[in-house]
């Protein structure tokens, strides 16, 4: 995802003459973005704009893309806001609280990004599955009018709950590495000032620490929402992939390939990368906004 | 970080709380999965563990997934230097909107990553029935594999490399080219060896994402046993055939990939004190 990088300290007007290279360097990298990345983007909306707006219409109004919309964006949005609470406890733990094995913990942390997707689906398939080490203890529960009691068949797996499982899993990285650098810049003293002051420790976390932590818990979350809803290698394994109950939106366009459709699949492609690069927008914005909150050089 | 202040720290009870907490929650949620793959893969013995990996489709699944890294890797390492280089060393108009583009790759789901180079050159289209034309295979074959593989590999090089390169400035190739160094010399002596950490670090990820890659490839690759499966979709289609030991058994060497890549990042960032 998108992390502004600095620009350069210092004016280039003299290197210009100095340093060679700077029409093969720019010439090439501009000739391979267009070759590899500018013309393939920018075909599929050309093709999408070719298509009638009835057959536009007609397949992003058919209720089996809607009910994947819903599912990919609600399964997204909840699973990164989990990822915003869990993400917050482990970057606090691991920033302010010293215990034996951090350094591996704070590796670990990485490991979603990391490890394939595929890998990681069929591990938390398997998991949660009423076999699973996880969703065999949870099998002999079920989940009545809001309360958890002892009944049977409360499935993860081939569920939305699964998916929901696999979203939190690929997201928790982009949370945590969010938020633990603006949590390692925070100085001591303005906390000190607080507590001297007569702030309760309550207090503080609410009042001085989760405001300035706040921009960089929702870019994590943005983050997070943004890799969970193009994500499709760990969500296919865990998911049922019913039409209308476990179809996510990548796996709906994969199901639109399988039948030659490439219209449709190319339809719902525009509306995704639409939504992909609203997200960067709002990403890009959201970070400029961290760093003057915060008054330093991001991430 | 044992040098807290009193004041800005909370009594042990919490902080007890929020470490047990920390390591339940990512024991259960990244623990877990991790050791499952292993038990799984050797659940049935050893033997078959291995018959498993010996197994002629895991093995062509090896080899192609080899070559797709060996091919989109070294691609975008020399386009990472050449972006980076522009970027870092010079100024022109336009430079935000190229980090920007830069970047788009990243903000696009697999499975579309995949679509695109289907839209552009599958075989009902005017471009892919001249390929056809020719005999030229791309799409459902290993050079499709290997085009959508370095799409979404395409940012990780220049954005671990450009930091390190702005960071580093110019002084010292400015003087190399005072004192009578070529273009290229310079280039060889001074730059690249300046930026040694931060292009491994960006080879190691660029190579992680390119081996494990799974929805875009999965897209264009056509899924023909023992000819366009790379060792991702190898996973998948022992597990839709339900022989989970072959599954398993290829998820743990793209775990193991994993679990070095995130080793030799540790290594890299423990030597050049990168946090």
């Amino acid at each position: 995802m998108s992390i502004t990088l600095p620009q350069p300290a210092i004016k280039t007007n003299t290197a210009r003459r100095i340093l060679p290279g700077f029409g093969l360097s720019l010439g090439y990298t501009v000739f391979y973005l267009c070759l590899l990345v500018l013309i393939p983007l920018s075909t599929t909306f050309f093709k999408a704009a070719a298509l009638s707006p009835a057959k536009f219409a007609a397949v992003i109004a058919d209720p089996r893309t809607v009910a994947a919309f819903k599912l990919s964006f609600g399964t997204s949005a909840l699973a990164a806001l989990f990822n915003a609470f869990a993400g917050l406890l482990v970057a606090w733990t691991l920033v302010r609280y010293p215990f034996p094995g951090r350094r591996i913990v704070d590796g670990l942390v990485d490991l979603p990004f990391a490890l394939p997707t595929a890998v990681a689906g069929i591990c938390l398939s398997a998991v949660y599955a009423e076999n699973g080490w996880i969703g065999s203890r949870l099998y002999h529960w079920q989940f009545v009018h809001g309360a958890f009691v002892r009944g049977s068949h409360f499935d993860v797996s081939y569920t939305p709950l699964g998916i929901f499982v696999a979203l939190v899993f690929i997201g928790l990285p982009f949370v945590v590495r969010t938020v633990q650098p603006v949590l390692q810049d925070l100085e001591t003293d303005v906390e000190e000032a607080a507590a001297s002051l007569g702030a309760a420790r309550g207090q503080i976390f609410f009042r001085v620490l989760l405001p300035t932590l706040f921009p960089a818990v929702l870019t994590g979350w943005t983050l997070a929402f943004a890799r969970a809803l193009g994500e499709y290698g760990s969500v296919i394994f865990i998911s049922n992939n019913v039409p209308l109950k476990g179809e996510i939106i990548p796996k709906l366009i994969m199901e639109k390939l399988d039948q030659y459709d490439y219209a449709g699949a190319n339809a719902i492609a525009v509306v995704m990368l639409l939504a992909s690069f609203a997200l960067l927008l709002v990403i890009n914005i959201l970070q400029g906004w961290s760093r003057k909150h915060l008054g330093m050089s991001g991430l | 970080m044992n040098t807290r202040p009193k004041l800005a720290t909370e009594p042990w009870p919490i902080r007890l709380l929020f470490i047990g907490g920390t390591l339940i929650f990512l024991g259960l949620f990244l623990g877990l999965p991790l050791a499952t793959v292993f038990a799984s893969a050797f659940s049935a013995g050893r033997g078959v563990y291995l018959d498993s990996l010996r197994d002629p489709n895991t093995v062509s699944a090896i080899k192609l997934t080899l070559l797709t890294a060996a091919v989109s890797v070294p691609l975008n390492v020399v386009f990472g230097i050449s972006a980076a280089w522009a970027i870092a060393k010079f100024e022109f108009r336009g430079k935000n909107l190229l980090l920007t583009l830069i970047d788009l790759p990243f903000a696009v789901s697999p499975v579309v990553s995949g679509l695109i180079f289907v839209l552009l050159l599958g075989r009902f289209t005017p471009l892919g029935g001249w390929l056809e034309a020719h005999n030229i295979k791309i799409i459902f074959a290993v050079p499709g594999i290997i085009l959508a593989t370095t799409f979404v590999t395409f940012p990780f090089v220049v954005r671990e490399i450009l930091p390190v390169m702005q960071a580093q400035g110019m002084d010292e190739e400015q003087a190399a080219r005072v004192l009578g160094a070529s273009g290229w010399q310079t280039f060889w002596r001074i730059s690249l060896p300046n930026i040694k950490w931060g292009l491994l670090y960006g080879v190691i990820l660029c190579n992680a994402r390119a081996m494990g890659e799974f929805g875009a490839v999965s897209v264009v690759s056509g899924k023909i046993l023992g000819l366009t499966n790379t060792l991702p979709l190898q996973v998948e289609a022992f597990n839709d055939d339900y022989n989970f030991t072959g599954a398993f058994a290829a998820a743990s060497l793209l775990a193991l990939l994993g679990l070095v890549t995130l080793a030799a990042k540790s290594l890299i960032e423990w030597k050049t004190e990168r946090r």
